[in-house]
C-alpha cells in the first residue's frame, strides 16, 4: 500500500463518518461543523485526484460561502445556547431508505461507466488547458453564455428580493405597527 | 560555492535529499518527509517571528503615543514577549460552565491554522515557497474563511452573551469585507493573467502593480485590515462595549493562540500586499541571488506592516453603522468600478510598456479624484443636515434618520 492509498482510505473514512454525523448529531451547530469536515474531506479527495482547482473551489464555495452561511442562519434563528432538542424526526427510516436506494442506483450506474473498470486511469494530460477552455466557454457566444447570464440574472433577482424583504416599511403611519 | 549563491534553497534541499538517501530510505518516503519538514520549519518559523512582531508592535505603538514601551527584559525589552509567553503557558486553562467543548477547543486551533496556512503560497524569494499552486489567489480567499469560522465557533461555544455578540459582529464585518477584498484580488489576477502567486510576482518585474492599480491596492489593504479585525475595525473585541468580544472566555494558552493568530495575520496581510502589489521579492539583482530577494521581501513587508501599526496607532475605532456604510456604500462600489476600468483598459490598450502603464495610472487617478469629489459632496450634505436637522426633510425621512 502506497502513501497515496493510505491517505485516500483515511480521507474517505473521515468524509463518510463526518457525513453520517451530519444527520445523526443532536445539535444543529455540531451538524454544521461535521458538514464542514465532510466537505473538507471531499476537497482533499480532489487534491488526491490532482484536481487542485476543483479542491480550492470546493473550499471557497462550500466552506467559505455555504457552510458559513448555514452557521450564520443557525446563529441568527435558533437559540444556539439552548441544547437538548433532537434533530431526528419520526420519519427517519424513510430518509435512510431513500438514501440507500439512491446509493444503490448510483452504484449500478457508475458500474456501467467503462473507465471505472480500469484499475488506474491515466491522468489527463493538460488539465490547465481544459480549465482555460472551461472559463472561455462560459463567456463564449456560441456556447454557454446564455445559461451563464440567466444564472446571473437569477442571483440578481434574489439579491433585490432580499433587499425588498429587509426594506423598512415607511408607509405605515406611527402607532399602526403591530409591535 | 557558486551554486550556494545562485540557488541556496535548491542546494540545501539536494543536501538533505542525498543525506536521507544515504540512510537507505525509499524516494517516495524521502520527498514526503522533506515536504513535512519544510511545512514544519515554515510554520514554526512564522510562529516564532510573531514573538518579535508583538514586541515591535508594542514598541512602535508606544512611540506613537509618546511612551517608551517594553524596555526592561533584555536589550530594548526584546525578550518581553518571551516573558509574556511563559506567563501565558503557566496560566490555568479555565473552561466556562456550559461551554460546547468540541467547538470551544477547536476555535483557537483553527484561528492559528488559517493564518499559518496562508504562508504556504507566499513566495518569499525565487524558488523559496511552500507550494506553487496555479490558483494561489483563490486559495488565499478560501483559507481566510477558516479564520471567520474560528471566531464564529468561539462565539457560539463559549456560552457567553458578550462572546456571542462579538461573533454576530463577525458576520457583519468579516463576511462583508470579503466582497471588496475578492474584487480587489481579481485586479492583479487580471493584470498578471494568472492566479498563481509566483506568476503574479514574475509579472511585476518591470513595474509594480501598485503603480498600475493603486485603487485596487488601497481597497485590498483596507479590506484586509478589516478582515483581520484590527483598529479601526476592531469591533469584534471592542473592550468598551463587549468586554473582550469573542475570546472573553478563553484563558492561558488558548487565549494566547487567538492573540498570536491576530498579530501574525496582520503581518501576513502585509506579506500578501507586498506579493500582490509591491512586486514580492523583485528588486535589483534578486533573480541572480535569491537571498537578496528574501531581503527585499522582508524590507517591503516590514514597511507595509509599519503602516498597519501606524493606522492602529492613529485612528479611533469606528462605529458598526459606519463600518457597514464604508463597506457597502464606498469600498464595494469602488472595487467594482476599479475592476471594470482595469478590464476595459487592459482590453483597449494594446501597446505594452509605458503607454499601457500611463493609461492604467491615469484611469485610476481619475477614479480616485471622482471618489474624493463624491465624498466631499456627501460630507457636505451630512454637515448641512447636522447643522439644520429639519430643513428639506419630510416627516418620514426624518423619523427613519432619528432612529429605528
Amino acid at each position: 500500500m502506497t502513501v497515496t492509498q493510505l491517505v485516500f482510505l483515511l480521507t474517505g473514512g473521515v468524509t463518510l463518518g463526518a457525513a453520517l454525523m451530519v444527520v445523526l448529531s443532536p445539535r444543529l451547530v455540531h451538524a454544521a461543523l461535521w458538514l464542514i469536515l465532510s466537505l473538507a474531506g471531499t476537497a482533499v479527495l480532489f487534491v488526491l485526484l490532482e484536481a487542485g482547482f476543483l479542491a480550492v473551489v470546493q473550499v471557497a464555495i462550500y466552506i467559505d460561502a455555504i457552510a458559513i452561511l448555514i452557521i450564520i442562519v443557525i446563529m441568527l434563528t435558533r437559540r444556539v445556547m439552548i441544547r437538548g432538542e433532537t434533530q431526528i424526526t419520526r420519519n427517519w427510516w424513510l430518509g435512510a431508505l431513500s438514501a440507500l436506494i439512491l446509493f444503490g442506483g448510483l452504484l449500478i450506474l457508475l458500474d456501467m461507466v467503462p473507465i471505472i473498470a480500469i484499475d488506474t486511469p491515466p491522468p489527463i494530460a493538460d488539465a490547465d488547458q481544459l480549465l482555460e477552455d472551461l472559463g472561455r466557454s462560459l463567456v463564449d457566444v456560441d456556447r454557454f453564455i446564455l445559461p451563464f447570464e440567466v444564472a446571473s440574472i437569477m442571483l440578481l433577482a434574489a439579491l433585490i428580493g432580499s433587499i425588498m424583504i429587509a426594506w423598512p416599511l415607511t408607509t405605515r403611519a406611527e402607532g399602526e405597527g403591530d409591535q | 560555492m557558486d551554486q550556494i549563491l545562485s540557488d541556496p534553497f535548491g542546494w540545501f534541499n539536494h543536501l538533505l535529499h542525498s543525506l536521507l538517501e544515504g540512510w537507505g530510505l525509499s524516494p517516495g518516503f524521502i520527498s514526503f518527509a522533506l515536504n513535512l519538514l519544510g511545512a514544519f520549519v515554515m510554520g514554526l518559523g512564522v510562529l516564532f517571528l510573531t514573538l518579535f512582531l508583538i514586541w515591535a508592535e508594542r514598541k512602535i505603538i508606544a512611540r506613537i503615543q509618546d511612551r517608551l514601551g517594553p524596555n526592561r527584559v533584555g536589550p530594548f525589552g526584546i525578550l518581553q514577549t518571551v516573558a509574556d509567553l511563559v506567563k501565558l503557558v503557566t496560566k490555568e486553562l479555565i473552561v466556562p460552565v456550559g461551554a460546547d467543548l468540541g467547538p470551544y477547543n477547536l476555535a483557537p486551533l483553527l484561528a492559528v491554522m488559517s493564518v499559518v496556512g496562508l504562508w504556504a503560497v507566499i513566495p518569499l524569494a525565487p524558488k523559496l515557497l511552500g507550494a506553487d499552486i496555479n490558483v494561489g489567489v483563490l486559495y488565499v480567499v478560501s483559507i481566510g474563511a477558516i479564520s471567520t469560522l474560528s471566531i464564529m465557533l468561539a462565539g457560539i461555544s463559549s456560552n457567553n452573551k458578550y462572546a456571542l455578540l462579538g461573533a454576530f459582529r463577525t458576520v457583519a464585518q468579516m463576511v462583508s469585507y470579503a466582497v471588496p477584498m475578492v474584487l480587489a484580488l481579481i485586479v492583479p489576477t487580471l493584470l498578471a493573467g494568472s492566479m498563481g502567486m509566483v506568476e503574479i510576482v514574475e509579472e511585476q518585474r518591470s513595474i509594480w502593480f501598485l503603480v498600475i492599480a493603486p485603487v485596487a491596492a488601497l481597497i485590498f489593504f483596507i479590506s484586509s485590515i478589516a478582515e483581520v479585525g484590527r483598529t479601526p475595525f476592531d469591533l469584534l473585541e471592542a473592550e468598551s462595549e463587549l468586554v473582550a468580544g469573542f475570546h472573553i472566555e478563553y484563558s492561558g494558552l488558548r487565549f494566547g493562540m487567538f492573540f498570536v493568530a491576530e498579530f501574525l495575520h496582520a503581518f501576513t496581510i502585509s506579506a500578501l500586499t507586498t506579493t500582490l502589489f509591491l512586486g514580492g521579492w523583485q528588486g535589483p539583482g534578486a533573480a541572480e541571488y535569491p537571498l537578496l530577494g528574501l531581503f527585499y521581501f522582508g524590507i517591503k513587508t516590514a514597511l507595509v506592516y509599519f503602516v498597519v501599526i501606524w493606522v492602529r496607532g492613529s485612528f479611533p475605532r469606528i462605529r458598526i453603522d459606519q463600518m457597514n456604510q464604508l463597506n457597502w456604500k464606498l469600498i464595494t462600489p469602488l472595487a467594482l468600478v476599479s475592476l471594470m476600468v482595469t478590464a476595459v483598459v487592459e482590453k483597449l490598450v494594446v501597446e505594452m510598456g509605458l503607454i499601457r502603464i500611463g493609461v492604467h495610472l491615469g484611469a485610476n487617478l481619475l477614479l480616485l479624484a471622482l471618489t474624493l469629489w463624491a465624498l466631499r459632496a456627501y460630507s457636505r450634505t451630512v454637515r448641512r443636515r447636522v447643522e439644520n436637522p429639519m430643513s428639506g426633510l419630510t416627516q418620514s425621512a426624518h423619523q427613519s434618520l432619528s432612529g429605528e
